[in-house]
């Protein structure tokens, strides 16, 4: 068996990529994702890994480093939050469309401005249509496993796409958790050969990577990756069963938690998940019939589970930590009521926007929402759709 | 050096077909580069006229491994190349000998890939960066970049009444820049100049570490000149002083093409349509600085290379 | 050539052919042919070193000919040439000549 120890969420992130040992690491710092850098930084000094690790000058240079390494047949990886994921921005999406399976645990954080170091998950969200695959954490625990399945799902090559592993900024990428660790060879033999067909240095067989791509087949190339992230929902759950063999934890896409026969349900992603369960259970004691839906994979979405799970709710508050401006709700909210409108019954459901620059949230606060979500069941009325969580007016 | 008769006999690693301008030097100098080469390698490139004109999907110009990944990022894209060969090399997983090239035009180099670029010396990869420089962005239609010489017009330093000289900046000097991170083997060369440009490829690709060469290609739509005379003003550039070809070996300044006599510099803006109205009588002062800058610049590079100063 | 489907191409925009762009013609361009007197070139190469567009054919050290199926008609052969041994002569009077001969 493997072994028990005390992590933060950036040490458990730097612990799985010390195992997964990438050939190529190409990394720059960023609060709150530094530590996986500098513990990586260890594990290169010491000797531990055979990676070339790159301290670039930036994150661009970071996401560009990673594709020549990933085109090269090189398993590479990077890390960063908020910022350094926007300055990467173009890349991401070349790294996607170039379908190379590049693995970033991203430690969420609000985007500037005004510059804010603190959780929220406008850094990932806005970056939901570059075509990387997006699986949230919940805790230490999560960050490890999603990471080292994150490999598997990448390299399948039904897939071959980056994915980005998420994490809350500071809440637990900070913060000291149980987490169990596998054994090194398990996870070299989970994990497997990166295995190309096509690389760089493979000279003997030279091929081009990234031609000017117009109209008449730019389109094509995009059906490709529509196809791959769509597969990429099967290959998740696969992966998940796989998991389970070798560490005893399952996963799914997401996290059902007591949602049979809830009637009142909140939707949530990230650590918030956990705070969600605490309330569940008091409310289940108490004899109320609440649930939790946990996101695991934002993308691909899964819309028929997410719907098949919510539609005999009597109310749903799908909570978002990120806001779309200008658009009727955020992130999450969107693609769900979108999920529900196929449902012969019609869902209600609210949303709410909490936790921005990391804004905590309790226990008193999913409480009320819950409060809220019985009223609505009652009533079959909605007040406000859109509501905000631990707001100062 | 190898004769090109020698060099004749390899094969041509730069396809016909690609849809560069008629006449660019840009693909010349790629020829020149190819021809070069001794090992087998692994070519990175910007966003730009060569990248464009030589992979339109679903066509290659390359018969080697090649990847464009973006606009500022040719650098560190093939750092990330280099350093999957250095890993996979010492896990035992390759045993050939690869050797790295970046290219990037002007814009992709002194501008909006500086930094790439930068960081790609200061970490030591082991790759050559070859900036082909025609002075501007002339992929999107000419516009000023900083490496255009002052007084050129382009479609974003158009010469009008209020301006009457074009481009007012000197351009940026690259090659210094590149000087200042102490790479082991810096040079400026000229497809004019094969020889020389070969020498210093294969110098270069034999040195250890982050090496760089600046080469000016010539340019028929951005400079406003025959497609024929590409080669001759490309020669006018290094034999009246706009373009001095010589290397920085570990520190070490050298010129390695010295004209016996500098021709006036007159000549290299007589040559081109963007430098027309320089010509003009209420100009004259402006290229008159031009000249002064010119020698002076080239006193201080003799001077680096212990070289006695032009007496034009 | 016909367009191919999405399922009929590789991923990620790659191109598998490595040179394939010799398949496009290029020489529609030319408004001038190079065209050279074998009598007066003397195999110096020169021109081959400056074509930009790989379009002088070499074998053995000698010159075989021109591509004219790339060759984009730039002069730059013609105007390098130390012999004067390449002439630009116009598209049209080829043209012309292929008309005749039909
Ligand atoms: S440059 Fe002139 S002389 Fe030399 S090989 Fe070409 S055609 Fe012959
Ligand atoms: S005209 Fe230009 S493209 Fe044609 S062979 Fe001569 S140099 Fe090459």
């Amino acid at each position: 068996m493997g072994k028990i120890v005390g992590l933060t969420g950036d040490e458990t992130a730097a612990e799985a990529m010390r195992q997964i040992n990438p050939d190529v690491l190409a990394a720059y710092p960023i609060t709150p994702q530094t530590e996986i850098v500098q513990n990586f930084s260890q594990f290169v000094a010491n000797g531990v890994v055979s990676t070339e690790m790159i301290r670039v000058e930036s994150e661009h240079s970071a996401m560009s480093a990673c594709i020549g390494a990933a085109a090269s047949g090189a398993r590479a990886m990077t890390a960063t939050s908020a910022n350094g994921l926007a300055l990467m921005w173009e890349i991401c999406y070349i790294a996607a469309s170039y379908r190379l399976p590049i693995v970033m645990p991203l430690v969420n954080r609000a985007l500037s401005g005004p510059i804010n170091i603190h959780c929220d998950h406008s850094d990932s969200m806005g970056a939901r249509d570059s075509g990387w695959i997006q699986l949230y954490s919940e805790n230490c625990q999560e960050i490890y496993d999603n990471l080292i399945q994150a490999i598997r799902i990448a390299e399948d090559k039904e897939v071959l796409l980056p994915v980005m592993v998420t994490l809350d900024g500071f809440i637990i990428s900070h913060a000291m958790e149980r987490v169990e660790i596998l054994e090194d060879e398990k996870v070299t033999e989970f994990i497997g050969e990166y295995k190309n067909p096509y690389s760089l240095l493979d000279v003997d067989n030279p091929v081009t990577w990234g031609p000017l791509d117009l109209y008449d087949y730019y389109f094509e190339h995009k059906r490709q990756q529509i196809e791959a992230i769509e597969k990429a929902g099967e290959v998740i759950q696969r992966v998940g069963k796989e998991f389970k063999e070798i560490s005893g934890r399952s996963y799914e896409l997401m996290e059902n938690y007591r949602l049979e026969g809830a009637d009142l349900v909140i939707v949530a992603a990230g650590s918030t998940a956990g705070t969600v369960k605490a309330v569940v259970n008091q409310l289940r004691e108490e004899g109320v019939k609440a649930g939790l839906l946990k996101i695991r994979a934002f993308r691909p979405f899964p819309v028929r589970e997410v719907s098949q799970a919510l539609k005999n709710a009597k109310a749903v508050a799908i909570l978002d930590r990120s806001v779309s401006f200008g658009a009727e709700g955020g992130p999450i909210f969107l693609e769900i009521r979108s999920a529900l409108f196929e449902e012969a019954k019609r869902v209600p459901v609210v949303n709410y926007i909490y936790g921005l620059g990391g804004r905590d949230i309790g226990i008193d606060e999913i409480k009320a929402v819950y409060k809220n979500l019985e009223r609505i069941a009652q009533t079959k009325k909605i007040e406000k759709l859109v509501g905000y969580l631990g707001l100062r007016e | 050096m190898p004769s090109l008769k020698e060099l004749s006999k390899k094969k041509e690693l730069l396809s016909g077909g690609q849809r560069l301008c008629a006449g660019c030097g840009a693909s010349i100098i790629v020829r020149q580069i190819l021809m070069a080469a001794e090992d087998p390698l692994v070519i990175s490139c910007a966003t730009g006229c060569l990248e464009v004109a030589t992979t339109i999907y679903p066509f290659s110009a390359w018969r080697i491994p090649f990847i464009h990944c973006a606009f500022e990022n040719s650098a560190s894209t093939l750092s990330g190349a280099e350093a999957a060969y250095r890993s996979l090399k010492r896990q035992g997983k390759i045993d050939r000998t690869i050797k790295f090239i970046a290219f990037g035009g002007d814009g992709g180099t002194y501008d909006i890939g500086l930094q790439a670029l930068s960081g790609v010396l200061e970490r030591g990869h082991n790759l050559l960066y070859v900036c082909y420089d025609n002075g501007a962005y002339m992929n999107t239609g000419i516009q000023r970049s900083s490496a255009t010489p002052q007084g050129a017009a382009t479609t974003t330093s158009p010469v009008g009444k209020a301006i009457p000289e074009g481009k007012q900046r000197p351009r940026k000097d690259l090659t210094q820049i590149v000087v200042a991170h102490d790479s082991p083997y810096v040079a400026q060369a000229n497809p004019a100049y094969y020889n020389d440009l070969i020498k210093k490829v294969q110098k270069a690709l034999n040195t250890e570490g982050p090496t760089f060469i600046n080469i000016l290609s010539p340019c028929p739509r951005g400079w406003r000149y025959e497609s024929s005379q590409s080669i001759q003003i490309a020669k006018l550039a290094t034999l009246t002083g706009f373009w001095p070809l010589y290397e920085v070996e570990n520190g070490k300044y050298r010129i390695t093409y010295r004209p016996k006599k500098r021709r006036p510099f007159r000549e290299w803006l007589e040559s081109q349509g963007r430098f027309k109205h320089l010509l003009s009588e209420k100009n004259k002062g402006i290229v008159e600085r031009l000249e002064r800058e010119v020698e002076e610049k080239e006193n201080k590079l003799l001077a680096l290379a212990g070289e006695t100063p032009s007496s034009a | 050539m016909k367009e191919k489907g999405w399922k009929e191409i590789p991923l990620g925009g790659l191109i598998l052919e490595a040179g394939n762009a010799e398949k496009y013609a290029t020489g529609g361009w030319r408004t001038y042919r190079p065209v050279r007197d074998e009598k007066k070139c003397n195999d110096c190469l020169l021109c081959w070193v400056y074509c930009p567009d790989s379009s002088i054919i070499v074998e053995e050290a000698k010159i075989k000919g021109f591509d004219y199926e790339h060759c984009k008609g730039c002069g730059i052969c013609s105007a390098q040439c130390p012999k004067d041994a390449i002439e630009m002569v116009e598209e049209t009077k080829f043209v012309l000549q292929e008309k005749g001969e039909q």
